[in-house]
């Protein structure tokens, strides 16, 4: 397939003055679940990667954007987005993956034509986002981070607005239905949870038939079974040829989901890949295992692949890194056998999204 | 890209989701008519303006009480003519100002701080039919209170003079007064924070009422006062109502002019100045 991109963002940057940075509507809003913390247990790979120290992450707009290391220009201008490009192909789900702070909503509204660049190229669809905004609206579809309804409307009312604005609009009874909101439908927005904003954010998003569209942060907030179901009509999206673009703090979220993975700090893509192409590079993989201490590693690693290290680390633990595939763990075991060794504990450690971005970022997400 | 065979991909995705499964996603991007927008659009405004209790009470519930309450307490001494005559055409200029202008200011600066406008602004809808949408909502609550305050004057004898030739002259003064109206309000919200809006627009409610020639004549107030009360759009509406309902005689040039000079003046305020976000 000829390469189409649906969103074209080349040389992107964006300051705002250190009063004027943007804050996040609807504050109050709890961060997503996330999966089981992994944090700490690369330690030992220290992959040349890493930048020096770790960034402090708050939760104030104000401090994130100092404390995510962004230099402020002598004018007292803080580069929100710092010469950022990206490409998006079509059909594609792309997830926008940063800390808090690093650009990525930024990024989307200059996308979505709700901010003007200072400097860079921003083509959507092949057109500008602010130009040409009133050819580009019915084709592109918007979930903002959180906000945007009329508080005393009734969910079903404003879907049912939104659906009007377009001429085939899904039918949003049948949306609601999906989104597990049928219920909700006649409550007040201001009356629904957190969640249930967020999964009418959604609707709202895609009940026009756009084929592109922004989701920011669509499963901040979620539990697991509205994860779920917001999940399953992205995956259909991409099903049905749209494109998504989403940003997002949780892994597993990117992991999942995502065709390509854009790995955003401090205003700046610092990676680009499908997950399985991140999480290849660098050391691919680890395995640990217990043993009497003492085992003459160097003959160990006459019987395995060029390339892969081991060695002993606190007495008795011993650290095998390379590329582990199941040749590496029968060459491990086999020689653990020869030597009347019994491993114990033997556990192989796959390099994940995670690992990924902390070596690359420094920054635990959303922590 | 066209809307057909929606039989087809739409039964994609797990099996067993029911009839929400039959969602076909397939991109069929394109804008509603401006008709359809603009119908939705004022249809929700006006109810939501209907289902909030403190716009009832200010738009609706306030006029009408102080047409009955100063009709049958009757503090107001005026020489010749019947209270009521008197109270009608101030209490609709008061009816257009707390909707056109109290009512739309404190609901647009909440809608601009939940992001309302912003959202709306990322689908097909023209920001111009979204204002047409919300005037259009002021006009439709506006004839509700014509009727309920006529219906209510008429119940406590009020006796209009003009007759049929005073309509058009009636709906002359209304029409400029909620464009003037109206651009205040939109001139506050789109300007100040949703709190300030509120509290402005109360305020400004309250001072208009006490000199607007609204429940008392201007002919009470001090010299100084009255000669800046003349040139407000409230003494401006309710003097110009009264001309023509209770003496019978034209709008009065200088009304129509002050009412059209704060339309202009504060509509090409708020059009320059109105920030979305």
């Amino acid at each position: 397939m000829a390469e189409i991109l649906a969103v074209s963002v080349n040389g992107l940057v964006k300051t705002y003055s250190a009063r004027s940075i943007p804050s996040r509507s609807g504050t109050a809003r709890g961060e997503g679940s996330r999966g089981p913390g992994r944090r700490g247990r690369r330690s030992s790979a220290a992959p040349a990667l890493r930048p020096a120290p770790f960034a402090e992450v708050s939760t104030t707009p104000a401090t994130l954007a100092a404390s995510a290391g962004r230099a402020a220009s002598p004018d007292g201008r803080i580069r929100a987005v710092d010469g950022l490009s990206l490409g998006v192909p079509v059909g594609s789900v792309t997830a926008l993956l940063g800390p808090n702070g690093a650009g990525k909503t930024t990024t989307v509204e200059i996308c979505e034509g709700f901010r003007r660049a200072d400097a860079g190229e921003v083509r959507i669809l092949g057109r500008d986002p602010i130009v040409d905004a009133v050819a580009l609206r019915p084709r592109v579809g918007v979930m903002l981070q959180a906000g945007g309804m009329y508080p005393g409307a009734r969910a079903g009312e404003m879907l049912r607005l939104v659906a009007a604005h377009h001429r085939h609009p899904l039918d949003p009874a049948a949306l609601l239905d999906r989104l597990g909101l049928t219920d909700s439908a006649g409550t007040p927005f201001r009356r629904l949870s957190g969640g249930q904003q967020q999964r009418l954010s959604l609707a709202m998003a895609v009940v026009g038939r756009p084929e592109l569209v922004f989701l920011d942060e669509p499963t901040a907030g979620l539990d697991v079974a509205g994860r779920r179901t917001t999940w399953e009509l992205i995956e259909e999206l991409r099903t049905a040829g749209v494109t998504v673009v989403l940003t997002t703090h949780a892994m597993d979220e990117a992991e999942r989901l995502a065709d390509q993975v854009i790995i955003i700090n401090r205003g700046r893509v610092v990676a680009v890949g499908s997950p399985a192409e991140l999480t290849r590079g660098g050391a691919e993989g680890q395995l640990r295992f217990r043993a009497p201490t003492g085992l003459e590693l160097g003959k160990l690693l006459l019987a395995l692949p060029d390339g892969t290290t081991a060695h002993e680390g606190p007495t008795g633990h011993y650290l095998v890194q390379g590329t582990v595939d199941p040749q590496l763990l029968a060459a491990v075991t086999a020689w653990c056998a020869g030597n009347g060794v019994l491993a114990e504990d033997l556990r192989v450690e796959q390099r994940t999204l995670e690992d990924v971005f902390v070596e690359l970022t420094g920054s635990e997400l959303g922590s | 890209m066209t809307a057909t065979d929606a039989a087809g991909p739409g039964t994609r995705g797990p099996a067993g989701r029911g009839r929400a499964g039959l969602l076909d996603l397939r991109p069929a991007p394109a804008a509603a008519t401006r008709a359809r927008m603009f119908a939705a659009q004022t249809r929700l405004e006006l109810i939501l303006t209907l289902r909030r209790g403190e716009s009832v009470l200010l738009t609706m519930i306030i006029p009408v009480g102080l047409l009955a309450f100063f009709t049958a307490v009757d503090v107001l001494p005026s020489d010749t003519e019947k209270s009521v005559d008197f109270l009608v055409p101030g209490v609709l200029a008061l009816a257009v100002m707390s909707t056109a202008f109290t009512g739309q200011a404190i609901a647009t600066g909440f809608e601009r701080s939940y992001g309302v406008l912003k959202r709306l602004g990322a689908t097909p809808l023209p920001r111009s039919i979204l204002l047409a949408g919300k005037t259009a909502a002021v006009l439709a609550v506006e004839v509700i209170q014509l009727v309920l305050l006529v219906a209510v004057g008429f119940a406590l004898g009020w006796d209009p003079s003009g007759g049929a030739g005073a309509v058009p002259s009636v709906l002359a003064l209304l029409v400029l007064g909620t464009a003037a109206f109206s651009g205040l309000g939109l001139l506050m919200a789109g300007t100040l924070r949703a709190e300030a809006t509120l509290a402005a627009a109360n305020g400004v409610y309250l001072l208009l009422l006490l000199i607007g020639g609204v429940v008392f004549p201007l002919s009470k107030l001090p010299g100084w006062l009255r000669a800046i009360a003349e040139v407000l759009p409230t003494a401006a509406l309710s003097d110009g109502l009264r001309d023509v309902l209770a003496d019978g005689s034209g709008p009065g040039v200088r009304n129509l002019v002050v009412l059209a000079v704060w339309a202009v003046v504060t509509l090409g305020l708020a059009a320059r100045t109105f920030r979305w976000e």
